[in-house]
């Protein structure tokens, strides 16, 4: 798993999409902090961190896009799947690299509560709650995109497919309000991804939300190593 | 050591490879020949765990590829039909990696740098793979297959895009890696296969259609002992006098390929070998044997007769057919 978690890493720089993607993510994380905070004169960061969640929703497929479709294009798929390592060593360093690209722009913040620190008093706590939530869901939404990318070999066409799935994760409750049946709504509801994050952003951190999103990204990493499975055996 | 029994590959009802079995030992090298589509890039696919079989096992030294993938792909170098390669890595970056994939325990850089020697990229080892020629880059490729030392190789046309030089050098390379590897080595060009292989297992529409040393392919399909014979001499005289040898079939002259010298055709009934009476009997005569050479077919030509369905049925191929019936 290593081998291919250092040369995904390797491949993020040389292909520049770690620049466009931390220089995009970081450009918008600092004008939220400035709209939402500095302007405000306040350390709350909520509306900075509501806001990102539309942003990860736009900058995750460009993340995830390549990791499987430009190895089945440049038929390099097949040096992987030959080699001595499992299915899940593969699908798993992928998106393990992914995630560590992910996680270094959403360290961003921490930075903004730094500066914030020098001029008033700063919830630690809730900034790292907020964090870890955006963390979480960073996470389940990655493991989608990376499915999506293993069911094609077109960069873009798995980048817009990855954009298309995650908003309709994101509108899974607008969908819900939209349908007149109770229990449709509260299933609804329960599976939404956005309230569960914006109930963290203002305050309300529960256990379910992380298991929540962990099982997600549990569970779209297993389809990914099921995909390749079945190729496999077709 | 690679064992193959019964292995066959459908794609819904298309059969792509059709019960192939056969055996590689240690130390042999084993030409795959057949045309495009014939099933060997399938076969070979099923033998490196890239696709699965239908049915029937493929044993890497005595490990089922899909019982305990992990462990016998540890086994194998594989060089695919398009290797494998990130065209955004340096040579050795590239080496690297492999070796990190493969879990490679031989010490790092004089592992590294044992396999650039042999595959003769040490020069390139700090280049873009993409700027590379595609010679070079099939040697990369073969760089790949080799690391970790594995026991058994499977090489999918290693030489294609390489020039007559390289050619050679990466078929000498391949026949000494064979003394102390099992090798599968699969090409459409039969020189290659010839003078690299052990045995030759030529595959058409997905089933084996000859499996022998290239030897006794060629002596198999020409069956009768026919020799060309170039000599000096009055042309009715010498045809009447070859007549006479035993066990001849039949004896026509050929064309005046020099002033006086024709090319005698003869074929004599199997197990005859007529050459040496021919000897005689020209010294008897006192003309002149400028010539003599065997007319058996060349690999090329059984290649070209069993592909194109001209009906020859090997001895091996038949005992085939008959276990098959038997199981049947």
């Amino acid at each position: 798993m290593g081998a291919i978690y250092r040369r995904e890493i390797g491949a993020y720089f040389t292909s520049s999409i770690a620049y466009i993607f931390l220089a995009v993510f970081w450009t918008f994380s600092g004008w939220f902090f400035y709209a939402a905070s500095l302007t405000a004169g306040t350390t709350d960061m909520s509306g900075m961190f509501q806001s990102l969640f539309l942003v990860i929703i736009f900058l995750i497929p460009i993340l995830t896009m390549r990791l499987f479709s430009e190895e089945k294009k440049q038929k390099t798929e097949q040096g992987l799947l030959t080699a001595p390592v499992s299915l899940g060593e593969i699908v798993f360093g992928k998106y393990f690299a992914a995630l560590t690209l992910y996680t270094i722009a959403i360290l961003m913040p921490f930075v903004y509560a730094m500066i914030m620190s020098s001029f008033g008093h700063v919830e630690w706590g809730i900034v790292f709650a907020n964090f870890l939530a955006l963390f979480l869901l960073g996470a389940a939404f990655i493991a989608v995109g990376t499915l999506i990318s293993a069911l094609t070999e077109n960069q873009i066409a798995a980048a817009v497919m990855s954009f298309v799935a995650l908003m309709a994760l994101y509108m899974l409750d607008l969908v819900g309000g939209l349908i007149n049946i109770v229990w449709v709504q509260n299933l609804l509801k329960s599976l939404s991804f956005y309230t569960k994050y914006y109930s963290v952003t203002v305050g309300l951190f529960n256990v379910s939300t992380v298991v929540f999103y962990l099982s997600v990204a549990f569970i779209f990493n297993y389809l990914t190593i099921r995909v390749f499975e079945r190729r496999r055996w077709s | 050591m690679i064992e193959v029994r019964h292995l066959t590959k459908h794609y819904g009802d298309k059969h792509a490879v059709n019960d192939i079995s056969f055996t590689v030992e240690d130390g042999e090298i084993l030409g795959f020949l057949g045309p495009n589509g014939a099933g060997k890039s399938t076969t070979m696919n099923m033998l490196t765990g890239y696709i699965s079989s239908t049915s029937g096992t493929a044993l890497i030294n005595g490990v089922d590829i899909l019982e305990d993938p992990i462990k016998a792909k540890s086994y194998i170098g594989y060089l695919p039909e398009l290797p494998p390669l990130y065209l955004d890595m340096t040579v050795k970056g590239y080496l690297h990696y492999i070796y990190d994939l493969k879990k490679c325990k031989l010490p790092r850089r004089a592992h590294l740098n044992e396999v650039m020697t042999l595959t003769q990229i040490s020069d390139v080892q700090d280049r873009l793979i993409k700027n590379l020629s595609k010679g070079y880059r099939q040697r990369v490729g073969l760089a790949q297959a080799l690391i970790g030392n594995p026991p058994v190789l499977i090489l999918d046309e290693p030489t294609v895009g390489m020039d007559p030089r390289q050619i050679q050098e990466i078929l000498s390379l391949i026949k000494k890696l064979g003394r102390n590897h099992s090798v599968i080595l699969s090409s459409h060009i039969l020189s290659e296969i010839q003078a690299t292989c052990d045995r030759i297992i030529i595959i058409n529409h997905g089933v084996v259609a000859a499996h022998d040393t290239a030897d006794n392919l060629s002596k198999n399909v020409s069956a009768d002992h026919r020799v060309l014979a170039r000599i000096e001499g009055p042309r009715e005289e010498i045809v009447k006098a070859l007549r006479n040898i035993d066990g001849i079939r039949y004896c026509r002259a050929d064309m005046e390929r020099e002033p006086g010298v024709f090319e005698y055709e003869l074929e004599a009934a199997p197990g005859y070998d007529i050459r040496r009476q021919l000897f005689d009997i020209v010294c008897e005569h006192h003309w002149y044997l400028l010539s003599l050479r065997s007319a058996e077919l060349t690999l090329e030509d059984v290649f070209l007769k069993i592909t194109m369905g001209e009906g020859i049925v090997l001895p091996d191929a038949d005992k085939q057919a008959a276990a098959q019936t038997e199981e049947g």
